[in-house]
This record gives C-alpha cells, structure tokens and sequence, in this order.
C-alpha cells in the first residue's frame, strides 16, 4: 500500500495522458489534468503554509536562535492571509478579484512583496559584480570567448557602444557593437543554446520514462517504519 | 540586547516616523488618503533600505525583511491560488451553492464529478503534516509526478527535441544567385547575403558541434574531439551571452529600486 499505489497511480496516470495525445476522444484529457494539477497545487501550498507554521511556532516555543524574527514571519503570514482570503479592504466586496485596484491585498503586493522582491534580486548586480571579476579572468581560451561574449552583450545593452562604434560605415554595420551583441544572441547564442535544450529534452524523456516505468522512485522518499 | 543595538533601532523607528509625516505632507495635494499612501511608500523604502543593509553585513534590519518576505509571500500564494483556482475554476464546476457564495457564474453544463478527485487528493496531500498518516500523502505526490511525466513526456518531445532539430537545418546558401553576385555584393552588413548565410553556417554547425560535446559515448579525439572543442567555444559564448543578459536584468532592476527611493520617496527627481 505505501509504495505499490502510488507507483501504481503515477504509472497509470503517465501511460493515460501519453495515450491520449494519439486519441482524439481523450484529448481535453489534458486539459483536465491540468486544472487537477493546479487545483493539487493549492493544497500544497496549504500544506507548505501549515508547515511555515509548524516550523516558526515550534521555534518560537522553544526560544531558539533568532526566534523573535519567527514573530515577523507569523505577524506577516496571519495578517496577508485574513486579508488576503476574506477580501478585507476590497472595495469590489467577495465578487471583486482580490487583487482588484485600491484593495488592501493589491497595496500589500505594491508596497511590501514588490520592494523585498525585487530589492532582494537587485542585491545580486552586487554579487555578480564580483563573480564576474572571477569569471571575467581569461586565463585560457574558454575563458576569454565567454569573457568577448559577455563583454559585447553588456556593451552592445548600453548607449556607450552606440557611441564607440557609430562611426562604423553601413557596410560593415554588423561590427557597431549593438549589432554584433544582436548577432550573437541570434546566431552563436542561438546554437548554444539549443544544443543544450536538445540534451534537456532528450534528458526529461528518458527522466519521464524512468517515472511512469518506476525505474525512478526516489519521489516517494524512504520508509522509515 | 547591546546598547547600540537599541539606539540604532530607535533612531530607525524615530527617522521611520520622521519620513512617514513629510511624505504624507508631500502628498496632500495629490493624494486623498495622504496619511496611508505616506506610511506605505515609507515602508517600502525602509524595507527596500533593510534588504541593501546585507551589503555591509549580516544584521537585524535584514533579518527583519527576509523574514516578513517568507511570511507575506506565503500567505499572498496561498490566497491568490484559493480565489483563481479554487474559486476560480473548481467550485463553477462542482456547486451551485457555493458559486452563489463566492459570486462566480455556474454553468450545470460544465457539472464535473470528475472534479472532486483533485480535492479529495488535496486532502490527502495535507495528511504530510501528519506522523501517522503521512505516508498517505505519497498518493497525491504520486498524481502529480505522474502528470507531470506525462505531460512533459510529450511537450519536451516536441518543443525541446523535435522543433529544435527541425529549426537547426536551415539554408545554407541564403538567396543564392551565383557565386559572381555573391562576391560582387560582398558586405558586412547586418541584414546582408553573407551575414545571414554566416549566421546559418554557426546555426547548424554550432548546434552539430555543442551536441557532439554532450555524447559521452565516443573518446573526444582527432575530427570528433575539434568539433567537440567548437563545441565548448560554442557553449562558451552562450554563457557569456546568458551571463551579460544576467547582470542587465539584476542592474535594471537595481536601477529601479534606487529610481523608487530617490523618486517616489525622497521627491529628488522628477
């Protein structure tokens, strides 16, 4: 029961949504599968808040280390949740979408997650500042070419390459660094990358067959009883 | 807690303050809730403030930010996923009740019993959190790998395997009339014969040399091990492309964090 359904259910589940690609009657299959799959996927985000409880109260209780800040993350958690599921401050009411304009919900989006958020991305300019004093070293071939890739692309982003390389005559126009940062992405880019997506593909088919076969089932964790 | 511990929190709470009734002066002609539109745009920028704070070292200020992002975070998933998918898409196709309720439409056409089954596992999925039981939640778990397998399956089959193949053999001579025109309109140009003949030559050989990289199967040597070593300097180039795209999008976003504080909450440029 504990490891037999549940390859059972993933093989079966597997074999029926890849059947139903070649059989036209089942494939709004599909569609239905997906709103299962998202529908699913709310509960897990249920069971991920029950877990930020579980692991921020038992912190709390026991007065671990920098416990007060589980304070925060329970304040903020409780007061974006009651807000966020009975429609406080919407002035549309339960009919309105809860991120409608002026609610409460849509001013905590604007003014609390969009700041940390991005704030929290923007701290990686910084970072890879200094990962790109280590990667921009050329200390041999491989490292010089992704250091010339790197350099035009960042260039050819900015007014400055314009300005370089403007006098370049029409003729030869693919070496003013707008164009040549252009022509990267669109050739030598390009090639790179969908090598690496052909190995990626062909990497998920044989990951997906692994599953639904249940060579692979590492997923379903370890029995400790 | 030290000394200057407290004082910085209080000069944080005291400057907090500060800002929190000048901006909402600043506002009072603009703005007819002046006094929370005030506190808000204080509060991102102190947030934003707090989160720049890492830069000098690991702190309280910081602490305090990444710890309200996880909570608020969480809990704006969890909503946003009740009311568009929940709400949103399975309660019109399994009540009538409570899609009066919640002020969805309902459509008796659309009725699906099939629906209570993502339900009824979501339920299960819940049973993790449970010592006992938890292993129930495998069932689930197993639903959702199984689907994704299935769907990816196929959709990388196409979009990652087949497409990509079918888009790498491209034309080799681009609007070829002769070699005589050819070098007769011999040029540089970025929408030119030769750049785009020059952009499908690295198109297709770079795709065959970064694949042969990737197989394993044969010793890297003499004509295999050179289109492998174009391979890597194929690949390189990718990084160094998906490197600078990196630190443009981080500086953008940078650029309009400081645009925020010096604009929206200091009012020092227009």
């Amino acid at each position: 029961m504990r490891r037999e359904v549940p390859l059972f259910i993933t093989f079966f589940i597997g074999m029926l949504l890849i059947f139903s690609v070649f059989i036209p009657p089942m494939e709004s299959l599909g569609e239905d599968f997906t709103v299962f799959f998202d529908i699913i996927a709310v509960f897990a985000f249920f069971l991920g808040g029950g877990n930020l409880l579980r692991v921020h109260v038992s912190k709390l209780t026991r007065q671990k280390r920098d416990w007060q800040y589980s304070i925060v993350t329970l304040l903020g958690f409780a007061v974006t949740l009651v807000i966020g599921l009975f429609k406080i401050g919407n002035p549309g009411g339960i009919a309105a979408a809860p991120t409608a304009a002026g609610s409460l919900f849509q001013e905590i989006f604007d003014y609390c997650l969009v700041p940390l958020g991005a704030t929290m991305y923007s701290l990686l300019a910084f970072f890879v500042a200094s990962a790109s004093y280590r990667a921009f070293r050329a200390k041999n071939r491989e490292a010089t070419i992704l250091l010339i890739a790197a350099f035009i692309i960042l260039l050819g982003r900015t007014p400055f390459g314009t300005v370089v390389t403007g006098w370049i005559p029409e003729s030869f126009d693919v070496l003013q660094v707008p164009n040549l940062a252009v022509w990267i992405m669109n050739a030598p880019n390009l090639a790179g990358q969908r090598a690496i997506m052909i190995g990626i593909g062909l990497g998920v088919v044989s990951m997906s067959l692994r599953v639904i076969l249940g060579i692979e089932r590492t997923y379903l964790g370890e029995d400790k009883s | 807690m030290k000394r200057t511990t407290v004082l910085v929190m209080v000069g944080a709470i005291v400057i907090f303050g500060i800002s929190w009734v000048l901006k909402s002066m600043s506002l009072t002609s603009t703005t007819d809730h002046y006094i929370a539109k005030g506190f808000a745009i204080t509060f991102a920028a102190f947030l934003t403030l707090c989160i720049f704070s890492f830069l000098y070292k690991d702190n309280p200020f910081y602490k305090f930010a990444e710890h309200l992002f996880v909570g608020v975070s969480a809990a704006f998933w969890m909503s946003m996923g009740f009311w568009s998918t929940i709400v949103g898409n399975l309660i019109p196709r399994v009540s009538e009740t409570l899609s009066n309720y919640f002020k969805v439409p309902y459509h008796p056409e659309s009725y699906n019993p099939f629906y209570f089954l993502p339900v009824f596992l979501g339920i299960l999925l819940l049973l993790r959190l449970s010592r006992k039981v938890g292993w129930v939640s495998r069932w689930p778990l197993a639903f959702i790998v199984g689907t994704t397998a299935g769907f990816n399956f196929i959709r990388y089959l196409r979009s990652d395997f087949i497409e990509q193949v079918s888009a790498t053999f491209v034309p080799l001579l681009v609007d070829w009339q002769g070699i005589g025109h050819f070098f007769s309109n011999l040029s540089l140009s970025s929408t030119g014969q030769f750049v785009a003949m020059l952009s499908n030559w690295v198109i297709f050989f770079g795709v065959l040399c970064g694949i042969i990289y990737f197989f394993f199967s044969k010793e890297h040597k003499g004509v295999f091990g050179g289109a492998s070593k174009i391979g890597i300097w194929i690949l390189m180039i990718t990084f160094g492309a998906s490197f600078g795209y990196t630190v443009m999008g981080r500086i953008s976003l940078l650029v309009g964090r400081i645009t925020f504080l010096f604009k929206d909450w200091l009012s020092l440029i227009s």
